[in-house]
């Protein structure tokens, strides 16, 4: 996998997600559930408002201070005798982490939730060369057993599944046969994953923070499953995006706060893994072999640019808990393993916009998950902007659009213009109606909005016309 | 106090009751109202399109045709919210930068400034029946006007205010979104006037004519039998003096 997941054009895989009944309940129904868990564990925190603009304040000033601090990082991690290498591409990290494979000797690898190693596409280059790569988040895992079936949420990656579908994948795919009960295919899915943990050369994760001051990686989990990755097998890659780091652990403190309460609710989660480096002498347990991949991949280019807010995303999946358009168009119709608001500003920036440059326009603008995001990030602000890209530099807006708009600077500069076109409109408009109320079946651009609703139509008398009535009637009352 | 009202393109073409109610509400509260006749569009269609280029052109027609208006007033949240960009916009334009500025701040949505600048909360106005009110979401989120309206509601003599359920999510208008995302629209629409349906009211009542264009598009497309009203006709209603 990589940062596109699908073909095809946007429109179409909206049309087809659209009709999946259980996809749109699911993530409608989760919207809900969570927006209200959400609400109630930020309400506890006290000031959720203060807790923002310091999260905020604190990835603005890590993203700033970028170089610097990935220094700071690399060197703790390497006094401690871990290996961090940076890589400018996706092809850099899955080249470096297959030389890390290949030098092991090791074909049996597990995995803890990672966006970044979908984003590389790092499971089919060490399929490639001949590894087993295991999954260990639940969600991941029942993806993978399903053909690598593609994410549909940032948090929540099999969100689009029934429980239904998941108990066939594991009858048909791993030998399971009880009932569609979550807890039962659970402990299924442990069954299963505990062998492969046993048997795993390599650990690799993601990496939700690393700390800058003292080398520490913070991997935040529901389901223990990072705990296995980073203690049994005996040598460990972390790869993490290069702007996933905080100065310091005060700065961590206040960031997983934000973090859980944001993505699922929770004042904190079941596991919160701080990891110091590689095994040393006195400990018991954790790799004996630590590998830091640091990803660019875009990111750097999108330093210094009106884009870089995009680069504090702390990935909690706030704002696809509370977008509009996502909670009907679903994670798979955005075609990127980055959805909703921030995956249609995020995508374009790391992947280009031949292959999604309509992702700025699936939002109505609402603000809604500007107002959620835990560290401010004016996420519709940023979908504008995009859209000022593609009219202005990219010349990938239609053309009719295009003359539209000028014609609208025109039309709403110009008194005379507006004077005229607006009643030759009043006219044309009058011809479609033959006496009804409102336009149920428009021409042209109009058709998108009468085939669902019906469009007013223009008054015989504009607002300005009563106005001028009322303006000399008030007059001659004066008089 | 003299008012200079933007009565938006949506209402002076779709919408003249909207922009009647306005003027006779705000001359009932007091004021003088005075209507440039230079004005036009705020030009958000294309700037929340990517526009921005041909958006300034229309942003320049408001911003000289309000040079001198004390208070500009707009029965829209929508494009009260995009008058007070206009300083950011043009914060890089010498020429303009002062002047949109100064635009920007004079620039109030209506129940904003009935509640705030006029220092009004209740009005003696009186309608019959159930409604809820529909939280646009440029004005409750992004110009923060969220309790005014409410305010102004509660203080109408008979009617009785309902929740509506999942209130906080867009209706799916979004300007050109609505043209440019019919289907997704469609969907978000539907699930409005939904919630509408079951929260089972008379009136649903809004303070911008998009969203309500957008809603009553879709209730009158499913035949419901329930009244679309911008705030200011409501609060203009049976009002004496």
């Amino acid at each position: 996998m990589s940062i596109k997941i699908k073909e095809g054009k946007f429109k179409d895989r909206v049309t087809d997600e659209m009709k999946n009944d259980f996809m749109r309940k699911a993530v409608s129904g989760a919207q809900d559930s969570l927006g209200n868990r959400r609400l109630t564990s930020t309400d506890k925190l006290g000031d959720w408002e203060s807790w923002r603009t310091a999260g905020s304040e604190i990835r603005k000033h890590t993203i700033d201070n970028l170089v610097h601090y990935l220094s700071m990082l690399s060197e703790q991690i390497s006094a401690k005798g871990g290996h961090v290498y940076f890589a400018e591409t996706d092809e850099d990290a899955r080249n470096y982490i297959k030389e890390v494979v290949r030098n092991k000797n090791a074909t049996k690898v597990v995995k803890s939730k990672s966006m970044v190693t979908e984003e590389i596409g790092l499971n089919t280059a060490l399929e490639e060369i001949g590894c087993e790569v295991v999954e260990t988040d639940l969600g991941e895992y029942i993806l993978q057993v399903d053909d690598h079936d593609p994410p549909s949420h940032i948090v929540a990656p099999a969100l689009h599944k029934k429980k239904e579908q998941i108990r066939d994948l594991f009858v048909e795919k791993l030998g399971y046969d009880k009932t569609e009960d979550p807890g039962e295919l659970a402990k299924h899915a442990r069954k299963m994953l505990r062998e492969k943990f046993l048997g795993a050369e390599i650990g690799i994760t993601g990496c939700n923070f690393a700390v800058a001051e003292t080398g520490t990686i913070c991997i935040v989990t529901n389901e223990g499953n990072a705990r296995m990755v980073t203690t049994i097998p005996k040598t460990q890659i972390t790869v993490m995006g290069m702007e996933r780091l905080v100065p310091s652990l005060e700065d961590l403190d206040i960031m997983v706060s934000l973090l859980t309460r944001a993505a699922v609710g929770q004042p904190i989660s079941s596991y919160v893994t701080l990891l110091n480096g590689p095994k040393a002498e006195e400990e018991v347990d954790g790799p004996e072999d630590l590998h830091v991949v640091i990803v660019d991949n875009g990111r750097s280019k999108i330093l210094g640019t009106e884009f870089q807010d995009i680069l504090n995303c702390i990935r909690c999946g706030a704002c696809l808990n509370v977008c509009p358009v996502y909670r009907h168009i679903g994670g798979h119709s955005y075609g990127s393993i980055y959805q909703g608001p921030v995956g249609a500003v995020l995508t374009p920036l790391l992947d280009g916009y031949d292959d999604h440059k309509d992702l700025p326009y699936a939002s109505t603008l609402c603000g809604a998950c500007t107002d959620v995001c835990p560290v401010k990030i004016p996420l519709h602000d940023l979908l504008l902007k995009h859209r000022q890209e593609i009219v202005e530099q990219g010349g990938r807006a239609p053309i009719s659009e295009k003359l539209l708009m000028k014609a609208f600077g025109f039309g709403a500069s110009s008194g005379g213009l507006y004077e005229s076109g607006t009643k030759i409109a009043s006219v044309s408009l009058k011809m479609l109606l033959r006496n009804k109320e409102t336009i149920s079946n428009g021409p042209g651009m109009m058709k998108e909005w009468t085939n669902s609703k019906e469009f007013p139509t223009l008054k015989t008398s504009r607002f300005r016309d009563w106005m001028s009535k009322h303006e000399s009637e008030k007059k001659h009352e004066e008089r | 106090m003299r008012v200079t009202l933007f009565s938006t393109c949506l209402v002076d073409l779709f919408y003249s009751n909207v922009g009647i109610s306005t003027v006779e509400l705000l001359e009932k509260l007091g004021c003088e109202v005075d209507y440039p006749k230079g004005q036009i569009c705020c030009g958000q269609p294309a700037y929340n399109s990517g526009y921005k280029k041909d958006a300034k052109t229309a942003m320049k027609q408001l911003i000289k045709t309000f040079d001198d208006a004390e208070y500009v007033v707009t029965p829209s949240g929508s494009c009260a919210l995009m008058l007070r960009e206009y300083g950011h916009i043009f914060a890089d334009d010498e020429k303009w930068a002062a002047r949109s500025k100064a635009l920007s701040v004079k620039t109030y949505e209506l129940t904003d400034f009935i509640v705030n600048v006029l220092g009004i909360d209740s009005i003696p106005s009186t309608l019959q029946g159930k409604a809820v009110f529909h939280t646009s979401c440029h004005m409750t989120r992004l110009l923060g006007v969220k309790e005014e309206p409410k305010l102004l509601l509660s203080n109408v003599e008979k009617l009785e205010m309902k929740p509506l359920a999942n209130a906080q999510n867009c209706c799916g208008f979004g300007g050109t979104f609505s043209v440019k995302m019919g289907d997704i629209s469609a969907e978000m629409v539907q699930e409005k006037t939904r919630s509408i349906q079951e929260a089972d009211v008379d009136y649903v009542i809004g303070a911008d004519c998009g969203c309500l264009m957008n809603i009553g598009g879709r209730l009158k497309r499913e035949k419901q039998d329930v009244e679309v009203l911008h705030i200011a006709e409501v609060l203009n209603r049976g009002m004496g003096v």
